[in-house]
C-alpha cells in the first residue's frame, strides 16, 4: 500500500517535472528540472530493487551530466527564445507525427511475439541469488570473469582523456599565468650598471634608465557578434 | 584463469602508463626519450609474442595461436616501424610531443587486442581503443585545418561504423545466445537452419570491418583522411591498423561464421571486386601523392579480400601473406613520402618527385622498387602476394575475381609507372637531406621487398601454420 502510494508520487513527480523541462521558459530552470526528473527516476529504480542503477543514475546523470548542462546553457548564451518562435506554426505537424508513431507502437505491441526458443538461447543466464546485491554481483562479474574486457574499457577512457589534452591544451602565457622565480628576482636587467665619468650627470650623458621590455600582452580574446546581453548595456 | 597468457599486451599497456607518467614530469621535450622507449616495449613485446605459449584465457575472450602470432607481429613491426616515420617528421613540424609516442603505443595494444580477439565484446573493445587513438593522432596537427577535418570526419564516419558494430553483434548476440565466438559457432549448425537476423548481423558486422579496411563501398573516408593527416600517420593508417583489421575479420568469418560462409562470401565477393577496379580506376586522376596511395591501398585491400572470399585455407593463406608483403611495401614507400621536403616545407604532388632519379639516386631506386612490387611486377614481392591471392582464386574456380583482379592491376600499374617516370624523366629541384630513420626505414624494407623471392619459405611456413591453427 505505501510502496504503492510511494510510487505514484515519485512516477507523478517524475512526469510533472519532465513537462517542466521541455515546457518551462527559462533553460537554467529546465536543468533544475531535470535534475528533479533524474532523482525521483532514480527512487523509482531504488523501489523496483536495481540500487545499483539507483546511485549511478544520481552519480552520473546528477553529478556530472546535469551539471554539465547548467554549464552548457550559462555558457552558450543561446537564444531559446528564437528557437521556440515557430512553436505555434509546427506544432500540428508534429502532433501528426507523435500520433502516427503512438499508433506505430500500438501495433508492434499487439503482434509481439517471443521467439519460441527465447527462453533457451538465454545460455548465460544466472540463477537470482537473494542474498548477493546487485552492486556486489556485478563488481564479482566485473572484477573477475570480465576484468580484462574492464581493463580495456579503462585503457579507452584514458585514450579519450590523453586525446582531449593533446588536441585542447595550449602552453601559451595568455592563458595561464606562471611564475617565474629567475626573471622576477634578477635585478640585472632592472637596474643597469653604467660608468659614469667623474662631473657629468645621468642626464647629461642620457643615461637616465634603461627602459624595461615590455611584458608580452595577452591576446586580445576576439569580440564576437553574439554579445553577452548585459555587457553591451553601456552602448546604447 | 591463465592471465599470464596475455603478458604481451600487458607489458605493452604498462609500459604505455609508465611512460605517459614519467614523460609528462619534465619541463623539457621529452619527444625522443617516449619514442625510443615505445620502440624498446614494441620490441619486448614482439619477443613476448613469439614466445607467447598457445591457448584461451579469460573464459574464451582471449585466445592465442599461430595466427594470433603471425599477425601481432605483424602489426607490432607496422607500428615500430610508423613510429621510425614519425620522429623526424614531428620534429620538422612542430609536432614533437611524446603523446604521440603514447597514442601509438596505445593504439597498438588495442590492434593486439582485436587480433586475439575470440568475443563480441573484446572485438570491439579492442577496435575502440584502436579507432580512437587514431582518431586523435589523424588530428594530431591540430593547427592545420586538414589535420583537424581528417580526424573530425574520420571520428564522425568512425563512429558510425562502430554503430553498425554494435548493431550487428547485438543481433548476434540475440539470436545465437553467447557473445564467445566458440559460442556462436556452436549455435548455428547449418547455414540453411540458420536464423535470418543472425545473417543480418553477420551482414552488419561485415560493414564495420569493411569501414576499418576501407573496402568499397565503405571506403568514402580513405582519401581524405589520408590526405589531410600528416603523413607519417598516413603511413600507419595504411598498414598496422589495417593489417590488425583484416585480421579480426578473417577470424570473424572462419571462426564462428564458418557454417554461413555462403552469406558472407557473398558480400565479401562485392567488395573486392568493388575495391579493385575502384582502387584502380580512381587513383589515375590524382595530383596528390597521399590521396593515391589512398586509393592504392582501397586497390590492395581489394586483392587481399580475394584470399578470403574464395574461402579455402589456400585463400587464407593468400591473404596473410599479401597482408605481410603489403606492410613492407606499403611502408617503404610512405617513407619516401615523408622525405619530400624542400626548404623545409613538406610536399605532397606526383610532381614534386620530378628530378628525383639524379638528385637523390638511392631513393628514387628505393621508390621504384616499391612502385613495380606494388603493381606486381616480378620477381619483386608485390608479384608474389598476387600470384598466391590469385591461384587460390583460380585453384577455387572464382574466374571472375582472378580475371578482374589481374586487369585492375594491369591498370593500376599505369600510375605506378607514372611516379617512377616523373622521378626519372622530368627535370626538378632536390629535396632537402633525408635524415638517417628514413634512410633505415627504405634500406630495411627496400632488401625486403627485392629479394623477398630468395627466402619465401620460412614466410610460407609461418602462414600455413597460421591458417592451420585458424581452421582447424
Amino acid at each position: 500500500m505505501i510502496a504503492a502510494l510511494a510510487f505514484y508520487i515519485f512516477a507523478a513527480i517524475l512526469i510533472a517535472s519532465a513537462v517542466m523541462v521541455v515546457t518551462s521558459r527559462n533553460p537554467v530552470h529546465s536543468v533544475l528540472f531535470l535534475i528533479l526528473a533524474f532523482f525521483n527516476a532514480s527512487a523509482l529504480f531504488l523501489m523496483a530493487g536495481a540500487e545499483f542503477l539507483a546511485m549511478i543514475l544520481v552519480i552520473v546523470y546528477v553529478g556530472a551530466v546535469a551539471v554539465l548542462f547548467l554549464f552548457v546553457v550559462m555558457m552558450l548564451d543561446i537564444d531559446f527564445a528564437q528557437l521556440r518562435q515557430g512553436f505555434q506554426r509546427y506544432a500540428p505537424l508534429g502532433a501528426v507525427i507523435g500520433a502516427i508513431l503512438f499508433l506505430e507502437l500500438l501495433f508492434v505491441y499487439g503482434s509481439w511475439q517471443f521467439a519460441p526458443d527465447a527462453a533457451t538461447l538465454r545460455m548465460n543466464a544466472v540463477p537470482a541469488d537473494p542474498t548477493v546485491t546487485n552492486t556486489e554481483a556485478l563488481g564479482r562479474l566485473v572484477y573477475t570473469d570480465y576484468i580484462y574486457l574492464f581493463q580495456i574499457s579503462g585503457l579507452i577512457l584514458l585514450v579519450a582523456m590523453i586525446g582531449a589534452i593533446v588536441l585542447t591544451l595550449r602552453d601559451k602565457p595568455a592563458n595561464s599565468k606562471r611564475q617565474d622565480i629567475g626573471t622576477q628576482i634578477a635585478r640585472a636587467e632592472a637596474v643597469p650598471l653604467a660608468k659614469v665619468p667623474a662631473g657629468a650627470g645621468l642626464g647629461t650623458l642620457g643615461i637616465i634608465r634603461r627602459k624595461l621590455p615590455e611584458p608580452p600582452k595577452p591576446k586580445a580574446v576576439a569580440q564576437d557578434d553574439h554579445g553577452h546581453g548585459g555587457h553591451h548595456g553601456g552602448h546604447h | 584463469m591463465n592471465w599470464t597468457l596475455i603478458l604481451p599486451e600487458l607489458v605493452l599497456a604498462v609500459a604505455g602508463l609508465v611512460i605517459l607518467a614519467i614523460a609528462v614530469l619534465p619541463k623539457r621535450d621529452t619527444d625522443f626519450a617516449a619514442s625510443m622507449a615505445t620502440l624498446g616495449a614494441l620490441l619486448l613485446a614482439g619477443v613476448l609474442v613469439v614466445a607467447q605459449p598457445d591457448g584461451e584465457a579469460f573464459l574464451g575472450q582471449y585466445v592465442s595461436d599461430a595466427f594470433t602470432k603471425f599477425m601481432k607481429l605483424l602489426v607490432l613491426a607496422g607500428a615500430a616501424l610508423g613510429l621510425l616515420l614519425a620522429m623526424d617528421w614531428n620534429r620538422k613540424e612542430g609536432l614533437a610531443r611524446f603523446e604521440f609516442a603514447v597514442l601509438l603505443l596505445l593504439s597498438t595494444v588495442g590492434m593486439m587486442v582485436m587480433v586475439s580477439a575470440n568475443d563480441l565484446i573484446a572485438l570491439y573493445l579492442g577496435l575502440e581503443l584502436l579507432s580512437l587513438s587514431l582518431y586523435v593522432i589523424a588530428a594530431f596537427n591540430r593547427d592545420s585545418e586538414r589535420s583537424a577535418e581528417a580526424g573530425l570526419k574520420y571520428f564522425v564516419l568512425g563512429a558510425l561504423a562502430s554503430g553498425l558494430l554494435l548493431y550487428g553483434s547485438s543481433l548476434v548476440y540475440g539470436f545465437s545466445g553467447s557473445t564467445n565466438f566458440d559460442g556462436i559457432a556452436n549455435a548455428i549448425t547449418s547455414s540453411e537452419t540458420a536464423p535470418f537476423g543472425l545473417v543480418i548481423g553477420l551482414v552488419f558486422v561485415l560493414a564495420a570491418l569493411a569501414f576499418k579496411i576501407s573496402a568499397v563501398p565503405f571506403h568514402m573516408w580513405t582519401p581524405d583522411v589520408y590526405e589531410g593527416a600528416p603523413t607519417p600517420v598516413t603511413a600507419f593508417f595504411a598498414t598496422a591498423p589495417k593489417v590488425a583489421a583484416i585480421a579480426l575479420l578473417t577470424r570473424v568469418v572462419a571462426g564462428p561464421f564458418a557454417e554461413l560462409a555462403v552469406q558472407w562470401q557473398q558480400v565479401l565477393l562485392i567488395a573486392s571486386l568493388g575495391s579493385m577496379i575502384l582502387g584502380a580506376l580512381a587513383a589515375i586522376g590524382q595530383r596528390n601523392i597521399k590521396r593515391l596511395m589512398a586509393y592504392s591501398s582501397i586497390g590492395h585491400v581489394g586483392y587481399a579480400l580475394i584470399g578470403l572470399a574464395v574461402g579455402s585455407e589456400l585463400g587464407v593463406r593468400g591473404l596473410l601473406l599479401y597482408m605481410a608483403i603489403y606492410l613492407f611495401t606499403n611502408v617503404g614507400a610512405f617513407a619516401v613520402l615523408v622525405a619530400m621536403r624542400r626548404k623545409g616545407r613538406a610536399l605532397e604532388g606526383v610532381d614534386d618527385l620530378a628530378g628525383l632519379g639524379k638528385s637523390d639516386p638511392a631513393m628514387a631506386l628505393a621508390m621504384t622498387v616499391f612502385m613495380l612490387s606494388m603493381a606486381g611486377i616480378p620477381p619483386l614481392a608485390g608479384f608474389f602476394g598476387k600470384l598466391y591471392v590469385f591461384l587460390a582464386a583460380v585453384q577455387g574456380g572464382y574466374w571472375t575475381l582472378a580475371v578482374v583482379g589481374v586487369l585492375s592491376s594491369a591498370v593500376s600499374a599505369y600510375y605506378y609507372l607514372r611516379i617512377i617516370k616523373v622521378m626519372y624523366f622530368d627535370a626538378g629541384e632536390a629535396l632537402d637531406p633525408r635524415p638517417n630513420s628514413l634512410s633505415i626505414v627504405l634500406a630495411g624494407t627496400g632488401l625486403f621487398t627485392v629479394f623477398f623471392f630468395l627466402f619465401p619459405a620460412p614466410f610460407l611456413a609461418a602462414a600455413q601454420a597460421a591458417v592451420a591453427a585458424l581452421v582447424g
